[in-house]
């Protein structure tokens, strides 16, 4: 099978359509067997009673959150190195999915944070990074939203992913320092007490299922690029979804 | 020897030309021709290795003119819609500057001998921000004259905003170029009749 | 002497000499451009001066934000000349033959970033001792605020100048330069604004000083690369 005859928009296209229903289709079976272990198999913890229930949300959004950039990153990379279309098109999509799973663990956390904390914020190093990675997030779609030349787009928001990878280890190591020098979280979830094996099923399946989710929802996305882009295509001229 | 080969550019939404190819013998002088709007200066800034062509390719003195880099960059003199020129510098500064930047070094006197061919004698060492829109291309213009060696020259509208004067002293100053040898490129709407060994015209958005 | 040009096609470029070239043309042009330049230490001073008004005049309050307060007076202040670091060059054509020029364009992008900070970073670091003075800081810890700038300023310019040359042009750069450019500058402002807090607590700023150190050896190493590439897509 030649895989490089998907890197042509036109035959990625319907591709990308067969895969979404899939992927979403795995995504809703997933969750349902994820929520369900979540909420009725796995045990009520000790310290944190119900309230812990969140991470099972939080934890794989914040796992996405950050794959996602890199995953971004590294589209958007091969964009620029072969000039390659389809990979720009790839990183723009996964982009909104990447900054909506950065907000869902930053929501998720501070709702965790209140009754855990007491506050609904806390300068904790993890939450101070998720929020710089959501600013990350929003200047590459800011960036690619402002410029008008396609490619120009591209490859600028591709350079600016690039230069956002390299630094985020060191924002990450920096946030790590500062937050020791000034306070130290109470309750971290590495250190509370080792889970249960249920939790940690649960939470594998929310993992998969939210996957599932972000690689449906990004196919889709970039459907809909390839479509806006390639508008003035013959081939596009002649899909059913565009005639009708 | 400077040969393009199937270039194609699209801007935007809009493709301006393809399959545009051309080779220019060394005293050539190549004037691109069209309306407004057909991709002129896109070719020209295609031609200086700015702006990457969609198709096709560029060779200089048989090598692709992004390998040769800075070495293409250092026989290559381009002179676009925009005088590159300080508002806040006088004549002589912008020169000795441009002139240091692409490794012509001048003295002083050399470069107030080349503002004076170009016709901007006793404005010399007045801040640029208070010359006319023509004295401001001329000062501009006063770069070709140390620039001699160079094998290619681009230059975008050449003759825009300049007087009678001025125009036939940069025809000149062209005819002098492609008598050495030299290649040129250019963009112009106005008939200029330039005296040169060899004329290829090029039309595009025909 | 002879009426042409010695204009020999050159072996090897003078770096030096362009960088040199671009530093004193641009330290020329902010001579003749004088309030541009005051601007940035004016928004600076005005900034760190609004901090006592909003949260009030006590002394032992002041001594405790003043070393965060400036830093991010000065991250702002920056940031805010960032804007001034490419425009006028794209705007009047200049950019373009820079380009165009025979050497590489990281050592002219090297160059343009030394003379902007000299000229907005530099007053920057002069005038924070004074700011600090109206703070209640102690000596050493002044001495520290002003070696964490002297290190941290350069590298806040070096890594703006990718943020500004990637928004070239664009309607919406201001404020589209700053999304960009702070998240990178955090880890820039924690050490260095850590470092007049160790020294004021009697910790020691060495660690400190030593990584914002480390920080701007790499952004010296990587960032004028990174903006020429910038500059390259950008001017397509």
């Amino acid at each position: 099978m030649n895989w490089f005859k998907y890197s042509a928009p036109q035959t990625f296209y319907p591709l990308a359509g067969t895969l979404a229903k899939w992927f979403f289709a795995a995504a809703t079976v997933l969750t349902a067997i994820g929520l369900y272990i979540s909420f009725f198999v796995a045990p009520t913890d000790a310290q944190q009673g119900e309230s812990y229930r969140i991470i099972f949300i939080h934890v794989p959004a914040a796992w996405m959150s950050m794959l996602i950039y890199l995953v971004m990153a590294l589209w958007a990379g091969i964009g620029l190195a072969f000039n390659t279309r389809l990979s720009s098109m790839m990183a723009l999509a996964l982009a909104p999915t990447g900054a909506l799973m950065t907000f869902i663990a930053l929501w998720t956390g501070s709702l965790w944070g209140k009754p855990t904390w007491g506050t609904w914020w806390v300068w904790d190093a993890r939450l101070t990074s998720e929020l710089i990675l959501l600013f990350l997030y929003l200047g590459f779609m800011g960036l690619h939203a402002a410029i008008d030349e396609a490619r120009r787009a591209d490859h600028a928001a591709a350079l600016l992913a690039i230069v956002g990878v390299v630094n985020v280890p060191i924002i990450y190591f920096s946030v790590q320092w500062w937050n020791t020098l000034h306070q130290g979280a109470s309750v971290s979830l590495t250190k509370s007490p080792t889970m249960a094996a249920t939790m940690l099923t649960g939470m594998l399946v929310m993992t998969f299922a939210i996957w599932a989710y972000c690689i449906a929802a990004s196919l889709l996305r970039v459907r809909a690029i390839i479509l806006e882009r390639e508008r003035r295509a013959e081939w596009v001229a002649k899909l059913a979804e565009v005639r009708s | 020897m400077l040969v393009a080969t199937g270039l194609e550019c699209v801007r935007g939404e809009r493709s301006l030309f393809r399959d545009v190819g051309f080779s220019l013998a060394p005293g050539t002088l190549m004037r691109v021709m069209g309306r407004n709007g057909s991709g002129k200066t896109s070719l020209l800034r295609i031609l200086t290795g700015t702006l990457e062509p969609l198709a096709g390719e560029i060779r200089w003195h048989g090598e692709r003119i992004a390998a040769l880099g800075d070495g293409y960059r250092s026989e290559l003199t381009y002179l676009g819609h925009q005088n590159a020129i300080k508002d806040d510098l006088t004549p002589v500064e912008n020169l000795l500057v441009s002139e240091r930047l692409a490794g012509t070094q001048i003295t002083d006197t050399a470069a107030r001998r080349a503002l004076q061919r170009v016709g901007l004698s006793g404005f010399e060492d007045t801040p640029t921000r208070a010359l006319s829109q023509g004295q401001k291309r001329r000062a501009a213009l006063a770069r070709l004259e140390s620039r001699k060696t160079f094998g290619l020259w681009i230059l975008d509208e050449p003759f825009v905003a300049l007087d009678t004067a001025a125009v036939s002293e940069l025809r000149k100053i062209i005819e002098e170029r492609l008598a050495t040898g030299g290649i040129i490129v250019m963009t112009t709407h106005q008939d200029v009749p330039i005296t040169s060994p060899a004329v290829h015209d090029l039309r595009l958005g025909a | 002497m002879s009426t042409m040009i010695e204009a020999a096609p050159k072996a090897s470029p003078d770096l030096i000499g362009a960088y040199c070239c671009i530093v004193q043309r641009d330290l020329r042009l902010a001579l003749r451009r004088r309030v541009d330049a005051l601007n940035t230490l004016v928004f600076f001073v005005i900034v760190v001066s609004l901090f006592p008004l909003s949260v009030g005049a006590e002394p032992a309050l002041f001594r405790a934000i003043a070393p965060g307060v400036i830093w991010v007076a000065a991250l702002l202040a920056s940031m805010l000349a960032l804007q001034r670091l490419f425009a006028s060059d794209y705007a009047d054509g200049t950019l373009e033959q820079l380009l165009l020029a025979p050497q590489p364009l990281g050592v002219m992008v090297a160059a343009k970033v030394t003379a902007h900070w000299l000229v907005a970073g530099l007053p920057l670091v002069i005038a924070a001792p004074l700011l600090g003075l109206q703070f209640n800081l102690p000596a050493d810890s002044l001495g520290v605020l002003v070696l964490s700038l002297m290190l941290g300023t350069p590298t806040l310019g070096l890594i703006g100048a990718i943020g500004a040359a990637l928004t070239l042009g664009l309607r919406s750069a201001g404020v589209l330069v700053s999304l960009l450019v702070l998240p990178l500058y955090i880890p820039v402002l924690i050490f260095g604004a850590g470092a007049v807090e160790a020294a004021a607590s009697g910790l020691g700023a060495g660690p400190h000083l030593s990584l914002l150190g480390a920080f701007l050896a790499a952004a010296l190493f990587f960032a004028p690369w990174a903006t020429s590439f910038a500059l390259r897509i950008s001017m397509e």
